[in-house]
């Protein structure tokens, strides 16, 4: 034994400690890899050996391996053995390496709860700061519970130094384990007056970083909070009050009033510079906050925009960073306070660091006036000159057309100047953005009437300069500009001087080393021009052989294009060519072809507003979904094996429905159809005919004389030396508003007369400052896009498409589509899905759009809104739901709570007008539901497994299985229990493709009565429901199997104590429910129940039985049905948009305890598993990043339940928080369940 | 919060790393290149601030640095913290430093990781938690007193000596934070 001892200390001596290993890493620069895996073989070694120093020693170095990227957490156990070391040397190398290497996912964590809580309660105070500060790396949800209590213990200690530290951890704490916040928390409050500075400035740390995230609970604090503030003289800590008031006051405008007086002082007094920035800082947010309601804080704008001034023009970097940033937040609010100091920003422009330029030109942006747009912009260009950087160029480059073309080129008077900045920006070398200019290039050409014939004398120089711009092809993105170039020639080249020239410009063979795309609009503008210069030719009678030598031209140069290997140029190169071979041969007979080539370009492409397309409203009686022909039946289930999910699906039902429709479509209705579709395409705005506009006179200004547009010579080539050309426009423009003042002062009145017509009939006039003096030097006329006429006022489009909701878009589309389509005959059962046994009690989605939620004041999404519609439709059904009921009750005198919705297979008809009214309530039971039906697992065990071939099958071929019982007459004993009916009746069929997800579910069947569907969803009044307990509703649809009369059908449920149905005032409570109507053979239809439920932590289930009468020609029979009824606890969830901000206030308030729950396996696209929380579980996605996306939804009786869902290879994770654990256990097991199914 | 602390040489070579949220290793190392690469591109007279790098934080969060002769300090933070008030937090750290290694430099950085990382743990805890300097090199000198007692540590004594008697011409030995006269904005009284 004391020889091992010996042995050991004398190995030590030759162990490497870290130093040694650095300098052997340091020696060995070579083979570092080589030298570090054999020494950590020799850490291997070492930390076989009992002696605790020599694994103290093998664990240090480990760390510092961990920190060159190497993974030690083999060593994790090692390390807790060294950190349970009685030596606090060895105790210290132990933390650090946890604190480097642990994580939640590290398994011996969980063995040192018990050395922790030791080390916390440890005399000496140095063992428990170092715990204290490895636990704050390492902290995981289960330390933070079992030792909440300690550390919390410890906010009282006898030392600061301890204090202070526990102080800090609790924030880790709170973050793992919420529950703890709550007991915490006024000992935290005390500890913001600490006598400790330190430990005062860690509460406050503490304190500030929970209110961030939720400000609200923490508005109480404010005066203690003010107080510090006007006591404190630490400045770390003001600064953190400082900023927790700046996010206090969005909240509490009284609090910022209240706060301008001693901000302002410590502005004044502070010599602070970070204090004195987070001062303005919280004074504009203060000023933020109130600029609606107090207009006379002018005083303290101007004291901010001041000291910001101040730090822009410190020598200091960072302090001018710093203030152009916080001027930006002032540019939103209070843009003439900024405007004031424009030679400032302008100045910055020149700095030479690249953050500064970057945020110098983010503030230009809101500057720009129509007085200042043109200075500003040569400024930019200078800028543009001398930047050494591409990127920065670039940025240089997007800047100017971002602020020139911002709000419909509100600030632009004069477009000549415009056209000539777009065409000197050509002249830069490597930009990535050439197609940007020529897109602007295209749109003011196009939009701008009367710049054209300016435009056009550009662009042909443009295009007779072409070499300069393509220089380099390969690098050069510049060459885009031809592209707009040689449209805008073709398509105006009425314009033109001399458009013989261009053509030959454009037909020079260097073109073909251009870009396929380029080369093609070179082609097709050609052919444009070529018309032109033909009418120009065929005139003057003395022509016809420069005609014909015109038409020569072409064929000598089109087989350049017709060669090319680009296959757009090679077709249109080809077809041309044709076709001017065919004119020179008229051209020789002497026959006059101008008009006929001309012709062929005529009328005028008016510009069409990208979202317009999108906003054609589908016209009346027109569906989309419908197959146009029938698709082949055999190869039905193999293209729908092909397809998408959601495609297939639909396919599947329209050809089902569909087909008595289109079968016999004759050559009559085809040609009748035809004549529809050419009335139609009459009508649409689409359709390009020659319009009135296109003839329309351009509209020349009042002032145009003043431009001296002609006066420009086209000739002098693009690289101007000296002057660049829009300085001109400067220069001009000044003078032209000289003379306009001068002007003005004479006939003032007159002037103001015409003005106010010129203001009439330009758009978007207003400019921030009295912009009325400056009289655009064009009468331009702006055309605005075209829509078309009768486009919904849906805000669809605004939808940001990086929006996290629109990877859920694709499946809720689908259900949405399907739901609009009204039912077709055919429909009678809802489709069936085939994977989902155990899916029942669903929320329709259309329901849980009825409820209302609670106004939240943010703007509405697109999607929001369409929801709102849909709510309004749902609205309407439901007051002609009263209206039926009402007749209900006048008609038969029965009361009942029951409402019966009429599919349109019912015999009689709702009494609807519109055929909209008519596919509201038809689309309902779809919309709600989806399609799918699947057995509930009320139902025996074998029934389970039978119930999707039986559901599938009676969806895609009921027609079949509707025959081949139709002659099943036969009573099935009933005390077998429906579930036996349905395996009897279940044939077997292949499996199908995977139907969209649906909450339908079959609940009970035999062979005369389905009932399908059985589908919870909330009640339609929140308010009912909050206040009266909460009420869900049941939609259940009964289907007709058998070929006789149903009638007098009873729906009874056994009550639980949790669940009762609600019945009619006076009826016992075992009473049960008539269902309103009767079903012929073959006829499904749907009613609803609604059932009051207490509590919801629990699913449930409710026995049931439906009793009815089959009645046949001789005879009728008493049937029944018994079901049971399955309430999952996703069914008490309403689907309730939540806006990200107020969820991680929802997170952080503590309130909510977590869970979590993990998935194995998941292979599906995370947008579909997304869908399907969201769709079967009830949920709405408030935010998602990549892989992980947070949710969240709300119980009927107000509970908020919050979904973190991330996922990684097949493995899905959830973290679910609520503020009711019961209920948020049950829902994640269903949601596992969910997933566990498919 | 602080979401990390890097130091590393003007190589890129980490001379320590701290994160205040779980990386896994390759992570680290890829976002201590990425932030090398975003610092060391700046010259030294621009501004201290950062967007933060792609792999680390997102549009909350802040690089903040400070460049003494051979090496970086790199904060990672997010809005709740004072810009200036962390480059001063840096100034602090890199003078504590100073006292505790007597005219630091990249050197002892390197040799004695597992004490600058000791010291840091007296400045920050996932948030601030001490300026005051002394106090600081006050609990810092109380614990190292306190591992000399136990008497453990023989072999350090050794290889520091060793250390210090180590040719590397390659290494500047005169990199002193005082020669470095960045402009700190005061913050009145620590």
């Amino acid at each position: 034994m004391a020889l091992k001892i010996v042995k050991g200390s004398i190995d030590r001596m030759f162990d490497k400690n870290l130093q040694d290993l650095v300098r052997g890493i340091r020696n060995h620069k070579e083979d570092e890899a080589k030298y570090i895996s054999t020494c950590i073989d020799e850490i291997k070694q070492e930390l076989k050996q009992d002696n605790i120093a020599v694994k103290a020693n093998a664990v240090c170095k480990l760390t510092y391996l961990q920190m060159l990227g190497y993974d030690v957490s083999w060593a994790a156990f090692n390390i807790v053995e060294v950190m349970s070391s009685s030596k606090f040397t060895y105790k210290r190398i132990g933390y650090l390496a946890a604190s480097q290497c642990f994580h939640e996912s590290t398994d011996v964590i969980m063995l040192t709860t018990n050395q922790i809580r030791k080390d916390l309660s440890s005399p000496n105070q140095y063992d428990t700061g170092v715990a204290l500060t490895g636990l704050s790396c390492f902290v995981t949800p289960d330390l933070a519970r079992d030792l909440a209590n300690d550390i919390m213990t410890l906010m009282s200690h006898t030392k600061p130094y301890i204090r202070k530290k526990a102080v800090l951890i609790m924030y880790k704490v709170f973050l793992k384990y919420p529950e703890s916040l709550r007991p915490a928390f006024p000992r935290l409050k005390e500890k913001l007056e600490d006598p400790d500075p330190g430990v005062q400035s860690a509460a406050v740390n503490v304190i500030c970083e929970l209110a961030r995230r939720n400000p609200k609970n923490y508005l109480s604090l404010a005066p203690l909070f003010f107080k510090l503030m006007t006591s404190s003289t630490n400045n770390w800590v003001l600064i953190k009050i400082i900023k927790l008031f700046g996010a206090l006051t969005p909240l509490e405008p009284r609090l910022g009033k209240k706060l301008i007086e001693p901000l302002t002082n410590l502005i004044h007094s502070t010599s602070a510079m970070s204090l004195l920035y987070e001062c303005v800082n919280t004074v504009i947010a203060v000023l933020i906050s109130l600029s609606s309601g107090m207009p006379n804080h002018s005083a303290s704008i101007q004291l901010c925009v001041q000291k910001l001034r101040i730090l822009i023009e410190d020598s200091d970097q960072n302090l001018k960073y710093l203030g152009l940033l916080a001027m930006s937040k002032i540019l939103k609010t209070h843009p003439k306070s900024v405007q004031s100091h424009k030679d400032l920003i302008l100045q910055c422009l020149d700095d030479k660091d690249e953050s500064i330029r970057l945020r110098a030109l983010d503030l230009l942006y809101g500057m720009v006036s129509k007085k200042n747009l043109m200075e500003i912009v040569k400024k930019l260009m200078l800028h543009v000159d001398k930047a050494e950087g591409t990127t920065y160029r670039d940025e240089l480059l997007t800047k100017i057309i971002d602020i020139c073309s911002q709000s419909n080129y509100q600030y632009i008077t004069n477009f000549e100047w415009y056209i000539s900045i777009l065409v000197e920006l050509t002249r830069l070398e490597g930009t990535r953005h050439g197609h940007l200019i020529a897109s602007q290039m295209l749109d003011v050409a196009i939009r701008v009437k009367a710049i054209r014939a300016f435009a056009v004398a550009q662009m042909a120089t443009l295009l007779d300069n072409a070499h300069l711009l393509t220089g380099n092809t390969q690098r050069n993105g510049i060459c885009e500009v031809l592209y707009a170039a040689a449209w805008i020639c073709g398509e105006f080249s009425e314009h033109l001087e001399e458009p013989m020239a261009t053509l030959e410009a454009m037909l020079r063979p260097k073109v073909a080393t251009l870009p396929g795309h380029i080369q093609a609009v070179y082609v097709q503008n050609a052919a444009k021009l070529f018309a032109t210069v033909l009418r120009g030719q065929e005139g003057v009678p003395a022509d016809s052989t420069v005609a014909q030598e015109t038409s020569q031209l072409l064929i000598d140069r089109l087989p350049l294009f017709v060669q090319s290997s680009n296959l757009e140029v090679q077709e249109r190169a080809s077809c041309i060519l044709q076709l001017v071979k065919y004119i020179q041969k008229l051209q020789q007979k002497d026959v006059e072809v101008a008009e006929e080539v001309t012709a062929l370009f005529a009328g005028e492409l008016n510009p069409v507003a990208p979202k317009a397309q999108k906003k054609v409203p589908v016209p009346e009686g027109l569906d989309l979904d419908v197959w146009i022909n029938e698709p082949p039946s055999g190869s039905e289930s193999e293209d729908e094996g092909r397809k998408s999910k959601g495609k297939a699906v639909f396919a599947k039902e329209e050809s089902r429905h569909t087909k008595p429709r289109y079968t016999e479509v004759d050559e009559k209705e085809l040609a009748k159809r035809r004549e529809v579709r050419k009335a139609e395409q009459a009508n649409n705005p689409f359709y390009i005919k020659a319009s009135p506009s296109s003839q329309k006179v351009y509209q020349d200004g009042v002032g145009v004389e003043h431009i001296p547009v002609v006066q420009i010579d086209l000739s002098v080539p693009l690289k101007v030396p000296g002057m660049p050309m829009s300085d001109q426009y400067v220069k001009l423009e000044e003078e032209r508003r000289e003379r306009n003042k001068a002007d003005k002062k004479k006939k003032k009145d007159k002037k103001k007369r015409e003005k106010g017509e010129k203001g009439r009939r330009r758009r978007g006039d207003s400019g921030p400052e009295s912009e009325e003096d400056i009289t655009p030097a064009h009468m331009v006329d702006i055309v605005t896009e075209e829509m078309p006429e009768n486009a919904l006022p849906s805000d669809d489009d605004d939808k940001d498409p990086n929006d996290p909701h629109k990877a859920l878009n694709i499946d809720l589309d689908n259900l949405l589509a399907a739901s609009r389509r009204p039912l077709a005959d055919s429909e009678k059962k809802l489709p069936v899905r085939s994977h989902r046994p155990d899916e029942v009690l669903k929320s329709p989605m259309e329901d849980r759009q009825v409820v209302e939620v609670v106004p939240e004041p943010k703007k509405k999404t697109g999607k929001e809104k369409k929801e709102k519609k849909d709510r309004k439709k749902s609205k309407e059904k439901k007051k002609k739901h009263k209206q039926e009921e009402e007749e209900d009750l006048m008609g038969s005198g029965s009361q009942e709570p029951v409402q019966a919705e009429e599919t349109k297979e019912v015999a009689a008809p709702p009494p609807a007008s519109t055929p909209e009214a008519a596919a509201a309530p038809a689309s309902t039971p779809r919309t709600a539901s989806g399609m799918a039906a699947v057995a509930p697992d009320s139902e025996p065990e074998e029934a389970k497994d039978t119930e999707p071939e039986e559901t599938k099958s009676s969806t895609h071929k009921k027609k079949k299985q509707k025959k081949e019982k139709k002659k099943k007459k036969h009573h099935h004993n009933h005390s077998d229990g429906a579930g036996d009916e349905s395996v009897q009746n279940g044939t077997v069929e292949e499996e199908e493709p995977l139907p969209p997800m649906s909450n339908y579910a079959l609940l009970a069947e035999n062979s005369y009565v389905k009932m399908m569907k059985q589908d919870a969803d909330k009640v339609c009044d929140i308010q009912g429901n909050l206040q009266d307990g909460s009420q869900v509703v049941v939609s259940v649809i009964f289907e007709n199997k058998c070929d006789s009369f149903i009638k007098s059908m009873e729906f009874n449920v056994l009550d639980s104590l949790n669940s009762k149905l609600q019945r009619p005032d006076g009826a016992g409570p075992h009473d049960g429910l008539i269902v309103p109507f009767q079903l012929p053979p073959g006829i499904s239809n749907e009613a609803r129940f609604i059932f009051s439920v207490q509590n919801i932590v629990m699913p449930q289930k409710l026995k049931g039985t439906l009793t009815f009468i089959v009645k046949t020609d001789d005879s009728s029979t008493h049937e029944k049905l018994d079901f049971k009824l399955h309430f999952t606890c996703t069914s008490y969830l309403i689907t309730t948009p939540c806006y990200s901000d107020a969820y991680s206030k929802l997170l952080e308030s503590g309130d909510l305890k977590g869970c979590s729950l993990k998935l194995e396996g998941v292979n599906q696209p995370f947008h579909h598993l997304l869908a399907r929380i969201c769709f079967h579980h009830h949920f709405s996605v408030v935010e998602r990043i990549d892989s992980c996306a947070s949710m969240y939804s709300r119980s009927i009786q107000g509970h908020h339940m919050c979904l973190l869902v991330k996922t990684a290879d097949q493995t899905v994770s959830i973290d679910a928080k609520c503020d009711e654990p019961g209920l948020l256990g049950n829902v994640l097991d269903e949601i596992k369940l969910t997933f566990s199914q498919c | 919060m602080i979401k990390a602390i890097l130091i590393f040489n003007n190589h890129g070579k980490p001379r320590l790393i701290r994160f205040y949220e779980y990386f896994a290793e390759d992570v680290q190392q890829q976002i201590i290149r990425e932030t090398f690469h975003l610092v060391s591109k700046r010259d030294d007279n621009v501004c201290n601030f950062l967007e933060g790098g792609s792999l680390i934080g997102g549009s909350d969060y802040k690089l903040i640095y400070r460049h003494y002769a051979t090496l970086y300090f790199v904060f990672c933070v997010d809005s709740s913290e004072s810009e200036l008030g962390i480059l001063d937090l840096i100034q602090v750290f890199v003078e504590t430093l100073d006292k505790c290694f007597e005219n630091v430099c990249e050197l002892d950085l390197i040799f004695h990781m597992d004490k600058v990382h000791f010291i840091l743990q007296e400045v920050v805890m996932g948030m601030v938690l001490e300026t005051n300097m002394n106090e600081i090199v006050g609990q810092v000198e109380l614990q190292n007193r306190m591992e000399k007692s136990e008497g453990l540590l023989c072999s350090a004594a050794r290889a520091v000596s060793a250390v210090k008697n180590i040719n590397l011409p390659e290494m500047p030995r005169n990199i002193n934070i005082g020669d470095i006269n960045i402009k700190v904005p005061s913050l009145s009284p620590f």
